[in-house]
Protein backbone atom coordinates (compact mmCIF):
# COMPACT_ATOMS: atom_id res chain seq x y z
CA UNK A 1 0.00 0.00 0.00
CA UNK A 2 1.77 3.74 -0.77
CA UNK A 3 1.35 6.90 1.08
CA UNK A 4 -1.21 7.94 -1.91
CA UNK A 5 -3.33 5.19 -1.16
CA UNK A 6 -3.07 5.71 2.59
CA UNK A 7 -4.25 9.50 2.05
CA UNK A 8 -7.21 8.39 -0.24
CA UNK A 9 -8.97 5.91 2.45
CA UNK A 10 -8.27 8.58 5.40
CA UNK A 11 -9.54 11.01 3.06
CA UNK A 12 -12.35 8.84 1.69
CA UNK A 13 -13.73 7.94 5.30
CA UNK A 14 -12.96 11.81 6.33
CA UNK A 15 -15.40 12.47 3.81
CA UNK A 16 -18.27 9.81 3.64
CA UNK A 17 -18.58 10.26 7.46
CA UNK A 18 -18.93 14.00 7.41
CA UNK A 19 -21.65 13.06 4.53
CA UNK A 20 -23.53 11.00 7.29
CA UNK A 21 -22.99 13.50 9.59
CA UNK A 22 -24.38 16.00 7.26
CA UNK A 23 -27.73 13.35 6.48
CA UNK A 24 -28.27 13.18 9.99
CA UNK A 25 -27.66 16.19 12.05
CA UNK A 26 -30.92 18.05 12.74
CA UNK A 27 -29.55 21.67 12.70
CA UNK A 28 -29.29 23.03 9.58
CA UNK A 29 -26.27 25.23 10.11
CA UNK A 30 -24.21 21.88 11.46
CA UNK A 31 -25.51 20.22 8.21
CA UNK A 32 -24.31 23.52 6.68
CA UNK A 33 -20.69 23.25 7.88
CA UNK A 34 -20.09 19.39 7.23
CA UNK A 35 -21.36 20.43 3.84
CA UNK A 36 -17.87 22.37 3.30
CA UNK A 37 -16.05 19.36 4.78
CA UNK A 38 -17.05 17.01 2.22
CA UNK A 39 -16.22 19.62 -0.39
CA UNK A 40 -12.92 19.84 0.72
CA UNK A 41 -12.67 16.06 0.87
CA UNK A 42 -13.83 16.19 -2.85
CA UNK A 43 -11.28 18.74 -3.43
CA UNK A 44 -8.81 16.74 -1.89
CA UNK A 45 -9.73 13.79 -4.46
CA UNK A 46 -8.85 15.93 -7.45
CA UNK A 47 -5.38 16.85 -6.37
CA UNK A 48 -5.20 12.95 -5.83
CA UNK A 49 -6.62 12.56 -9.53
CA UNK A 50 -3.59 15.21 -10.69
CA UNK A 51 -5.86 17.87 -11.79
CA UNK A 52 -4.22 20.96 -9.38
CA UNK A 53 -6.11 23.79 -10.98
CA UNK A 54 -9.63 22.01 -10.96
CA UNK A 55 -8.93 21.40 -7.01
CA UNK A 56 -8.02 25.09 -6.19
CA UNK A 57 -11.54 25.66 -8.06
CA UNK A 58 -13.46 23.40 -5.92
CA UNK A 59 -12.12 25.13 -3.34
CA UNK A 60 -12.92 28.79 -3.99
CA UNK A 61 -16.21 28.02 -6.02
CA UNK A 62 -17.56 25.55 -4.42
CA UNK A 63 -16.38 26.34 -0.15
CA UNK A 64 -15.89 29.63 -0.86
CA UNK A 65 -19.65 30.42 -2.94
CA UNK A 66 -21.74 27.94 -2.69
CA UNK A 67 -21.69 26.64 0.89
CA UNK A 68 -21.06 30.29 1.85
CA UNK A 69 -24.21 30.73 -0.12
CA UNK A 70 -26.32 28.38 1.77
CA UNK A 71 -24.74 29.73 4.99
CA UNK A 72 -26.19 32.86 4.41
CA UNK A 73 -29.60 31.19 2.68
CA UNK A 74 -29.92 29.09 6.43
CA UNK A 75 -29.47 32.19 8.14
CA UNK A 76 -31.75 34.19 6.47
CA UNK A 77 -34.30 31.93 6.89
CA UNK A 78 -33.66 31.16 10.41
CA UNK A 79 -37.29 30.40 12.09
CA UNK A 80 -36.50 26.62 10.44
CA UNK A 81 -33.06 26.40 11.47
CA UNK A 82 -34.45 23.26 13.16
CA UNK A 83 -35.85 20.34 11.22
CA UNK A 84 -38.18 17.46 13.22
CA UNK A 85 -36.78 14.30 11.22
CA UNK A 86 -40.43 13.53 10.83
CA UNK A 87 -41.40 10.35 10.06
CA UNK A 88 -39.58 6.98 11.30
CA UNK A 89 -40.81 5.07 8.33
CA UNK A 90 -39.96 7.77 5.71
CA UNK A 91 -36.68 7.65 7.04
CA UNK A 92 -36.64 3.90 6.85
CA UNK A 93 -37.76 3.69 2.99
CA UNK A 94 -35.56 6.54 2.08
CA UNK A 95 -32.63 4.88 3.33
CA UNK A 96 -33.94 1.51 1.45
CA UNK A 97 -34.10 3.62 -1.85
CA UNK A 98 -30.74 4.86 -1.14
CA UNK A 99 -29.24 1.80 -0.53
CA UNK A 100 -30.89 0.09 -3.36
CA UNK A 101 -29.29 3.07 -5.06
CA UNK A 102 -25.66 2.04 -4.30
CA UNK A 103 -25.88 -1.29 -4.21
CA UNK A 104 -27.13 -0.87 -8.25
CA UNK A 105 -24.21 1.30 -8.70
CA UNK A 106 -21.18 -1.29 -7.58
CA UNK A 107 -22.94 -3.80 -9.13
CA UNK A 108 -22.64 -2.65 -12.44
CA UNK A 109 -19.08 -1.28 -11.34
CA UNK A 110 -18.14 -5.05 -10.30
CA UNK A 111 -19.10 -6.35 -13.67
CA UNK A 112 -17.26 -3.83 -15.86
CA UNK A 113 -14.43 -5.14 -16.68
CA UNK A 114 -11.76 -2.32 -16.95
CA UNK A 115 -12.32 -1.15 -13.21
CA UNK A 116 -9.17 -1.97 -12.21
CA UNK A 117 -7.07 -0.55 -14.53
CA UNK A 118 -4.27 1.37 -14.00
CA UNK A 119 -2.62 4.63 -15.36
CA UNK A 120 0.52 6.02 -16.08
CA UNK A 121 1.80 9.50 -14.80
CA UNK A 122 0.46 12.85 -16.55
CA UNK A 123 3.44 14.17 -18.13
CA UNK A 124 4.73 18.56 -17.31
CA UNK A 125 2.59 19.66 -20.40
CA UNK A 126 -0.92 17.98 -19.35
CA UNK A 127 -0.79 19.29 -15.97
CA UNK A 128 0.53 22.81 -16.99
CA UNK A 129 -2.36 25.53 -16.42
CA UNK A 130 -1.28 27.64 -19.38
CA UNK A 131 -1.78 24.95 -21.59
CA UNK A 132 -5.66 25.00 -20.31
CA UNK A 133 -5.69 28.25 -20.93
CA UNK A 134 -4.93 28.65 -24.16
CA UNK A 135 -7.37 25.51 -25.16
CA UNK A 136 -10.41 28.02 -23.38
CA UNK A 137 -10.16 30.65 -25.73
CA UNK A 138 -8.54 28.94 -29.06
CA UNK A 139 -11.89 29.64 -31.01
CA UNK A 140 -11.00 25.53 -32.77
CA UNK A 141 -11.13 23.82 -29.22
CA UNK A 142 -13.05 25.48 -26.57
CA UNK A 143 -13.81 28.56 -27.00
CA UNK A 144 -17.55 28.15 -28.02
CA UNK A 145 -18.73 26.31 -24.46
CA UNK A 146 -16.50 28.89 -22.42
CA UNK A 147 -18.82 31.75 -23.67
CA UNK A 148 -21.72 29.36 -23.42
CA UNK A 149 -20.29 29.48 -19.58
CA UNK A 150 -19.98 32.89 -19.02
CA UNK A 151 -23.86 33.64 -20.71
CA UNK A 152 -24.80 31.18 -18.03
CA UNK A 153 -23.83 32.65 -15.49
CA UNK A 154 -24.66 36.45 -16.36
CA UNK A 155 -28.18 35.01 -16.94
CA UNK A 156 -27.99 33.54 -13.76
CA UNK A 157 -26.78 36.33 -11.94
CA UNK A 158 -29.25 38.30 -13.06
CA UNK A 159 -32.25 35.83 -12.64
CA UNK A 160 -30.91 36.29 -8.68
CA UNK A 161 -31.14 39.38 -8.42
CA UNK A 162 -34.80 40.14 -9.76
CA UNK A 163 -36.10 36.70 -8.03
CA UNK A 164 -34.42 37.62 -4.49
CA UNK A 165 -34.73 41.42 -4.74
CA UNK A 166 -37.37 42.87 -2.53
CA UNK A 167 -40.15 45.21 -3.89
CA UNK A 168 -42.02 47.58 -2.55
CA UNK A 169 -45.54 47.00 -2.12
CA UNK A 170 -45.68 43.37 -2.55
CA UNK A 171 -45.47 42.33 1.00
CA UNK A 172 -48.09 40.33 2.36
CA UNK B 1 -1.15 4.32 -8.03
CA UNK B 2 -4.59 4.59 -6.15
CA UNK B 3 -6.96 1.98 -8.51
CA UNK B 4 -9.92 3.90 -10.26
CA UNK B 5 -12.65 1.61 -9.12
CA UNK B 6 -11.67 3.37 -5.55
CA UNK B 7 -12.80 6.33 -6.70
CA UNK B 8 -15.65 5.08 -8.68
CA UNK B 9 -17.19 3.43 -5.35
CA UNK B 10 -16.21 6.99 -3.59
CA UNK B 11 -18.43 8.70 -5.69
CA UNK B 12 -21.17 6.06 -5.86
CA UNK B 13 -21.44 6.10 -1.79
CA UNK B 14 -21.30 10.35 -2.05
CA UNK B 15 -24.27 10.01 -4.75
CA UNK B 16 -25.99 8.14 -2.87
CA UNK B 17 -26.07 10.05 0.65
CA UNK B 18 -26.93 13.00 -1.74
CA UNK B 19 -30.16 11.09 -3.31
CA UNK B 20 -30.79 10.05 0.25
CA UNK B 21 -30.60 14.02 1.71
CA UNK B 22 -32.68 15.27 -1.11
CA UNK B 23 -35.23 12.51 -0.86
CA UNK B 24 -35.71 12.27 3.21
CA UNK B 25 -35.30 16.28 3.82
CA UNK B 26 -38.14 18.35 3.72
CA UNK B 27 -36.36 21.65 3.91
CA UNK B 28 -35.59 23.29 0.29
CA UNK B 29 -32.39 24.00 1.59
CA UNK B 30 -30.82 20.52 2.48
CA UNK B 31 -32.80 19.07 -0.70
CA UNK B 32 -29.97 21.55 -2.72
CA UNK B 33 -27.02 20.50 -0.21
CA UNK B 34 -28.26 16.76 -1.85
CA UNK B 35 -28.34 17.95 -5.32
CA UNK B 36 -24.80 19.56 -4.72
CA UNK B 37 -23.39 16.31 -3.07
CA UNK B 38 -24.75 14.31 -6.02
CA UNK B 39 -23.26 16.64 -8.55
CA UNK B 40 -19.75 16.84 -6.74
CA UNK B 41 -20.24 12.92 -6.84
CA UNK B 42 -20.25 13.29 -10.76
CA UNK B 43 -17.79 15.36 -11.34
CA UNK B 44 -15.45 12.95 -9.31
CA UNK B 45 -16.12 10.15 -11.81
CA UNK B 46 -15.93 12.45 -14.53
CA UNK B 47 -12.42 13.62 -13.54
CA UNK B 48 -11.52 9.78 -12.51
CA UNK B 49 -12.45 8.89 -16.09
CA UNK B 50 -10.59 11.39 -17.92
CA UNK B 51 -7.63 10.93 -15.94
CA UNK B 52 -7.47 6.94 -16.06
CA UNK B 53 -8.51 6.65 -19.71
CA UNK B 54 -8.23 9.70 -21.79
CA UNK B 55 -5.71 11.86 -20.29
CA UNK B 56 -2.78 9.48 -21.79
CA UNK B 57 -4.19 10.27 -24.72
CA UNK B 58 -3.41 13.73 -24.56
CA UNK B 59 -7.23 15.16 -24.73
CA UNK B 60 -8.59 17.67 -22.10
CA UNK B 61 -12.56 16.72 -22.59
CA UNK B 62 -12.91 16.23 -19.26
CA UNK B 63 -11.55 19.22 -17.68
CA UNK B 64 -13.81 21.30 -19.62
CA UNK B 65 -16.45 19.17 -18.56
CA UNK B 66 -16.09 19.97 -15.40
CA UNK B 67 -15.77 23.84 -15.43
CA UNK B 68 -18.78 23.46 -17.33
CA UNK B 69 -20.51 21.54 -14.19
CA UNK B 70 -18.67 23.90 -11.94
CA UNK B 71 -20.79 26.74 -14.06
CA UNK B 72 -24.12 24.91 -14.00
CA UNK B 73 -23.66 24.23 -10.30
CA UNK B 74 -23.12 27.59 -9.02
CA UNK B 75 -25.65 29.21 -11.46
CA UNK B 76 -27.78 26.36 -10.12
CA UNK B 77 -26.83 27.37 -6.46
CA UNK B 78 -27.39 30.75 -6.83
CA UNK B 79 -30.66 30.86 -8.57
CA UNK B 80 -32.14 28.20 -6.59
CA UNK B 81 -31.07 30.11 -3.10
CA UNK B 82 -32.92 33.15 -4.36
CA UNK B 83 -36.15 31.33 -5.13
CA UNK B 84 -35.85 29.95 -1.85
CA UNK B 85 -35.39 33.23 0.18
CA UNK B 86 -37.74 34.69 -2.20
CA UNK B 87 -40.23 31.92 -1.15
CA UNK B 88 -39.36 32.95 2.54
CA UNK B 89 -40.26 36.25 2.00
CA UNK B 90 -43.70 35.58 0.93
CA UNK B 91 -44.63 32.55 2.79
CA UNK B 92 -42.77 32.82 5.73
CA UNK B 93 -41.83 28.86 5.22
CA UNK B 94 -39.00 26.84 3.13
CA UNK B 95 -40.62 23.72 3.78
CA UNK B 96 -41.48 21.86 0.39
CA UNK B 97 -44.44 20.34 1.69
CA UNK B 98 -45.71 23.82 2.95
CA UNK B 99 -45.12 25.36 -0.26
CA UNK B 100 -48.59 24.14 -1.90
CA UNK B 101 -50.05 27.19 -4.00
CA UNK B 102 -50.18 25.06 -7.22
CA UNK B 103 -51.61 21.80 -5.52
CA UNK B 104 -55.02 21.38 -7.19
Amino acid sequence: MTGMQVIFLINALVSVLAGIMLATSRKLIHAGLWLILTLFGVAIMFGLLEASFLAIVQGVVYIGAIAILIIFAIMLTRETMEESHGKRTRWILTSIVALITLAGILLALLTWPQSSSLTLPLSEEQQSIAELGLALVDPERYLVPFEVASLLLLAALVGAVYVAVERKGEEK
Amino acid sequence: MIPLSWFLVFSAVLFSLGAFIAITRRNTIFILMGIELMLNAANINLLAFWRYLHAPAGDMDGLMFILIVFVAAAAEAAVGLALIVSAYRRRKTVIANELDTLKG
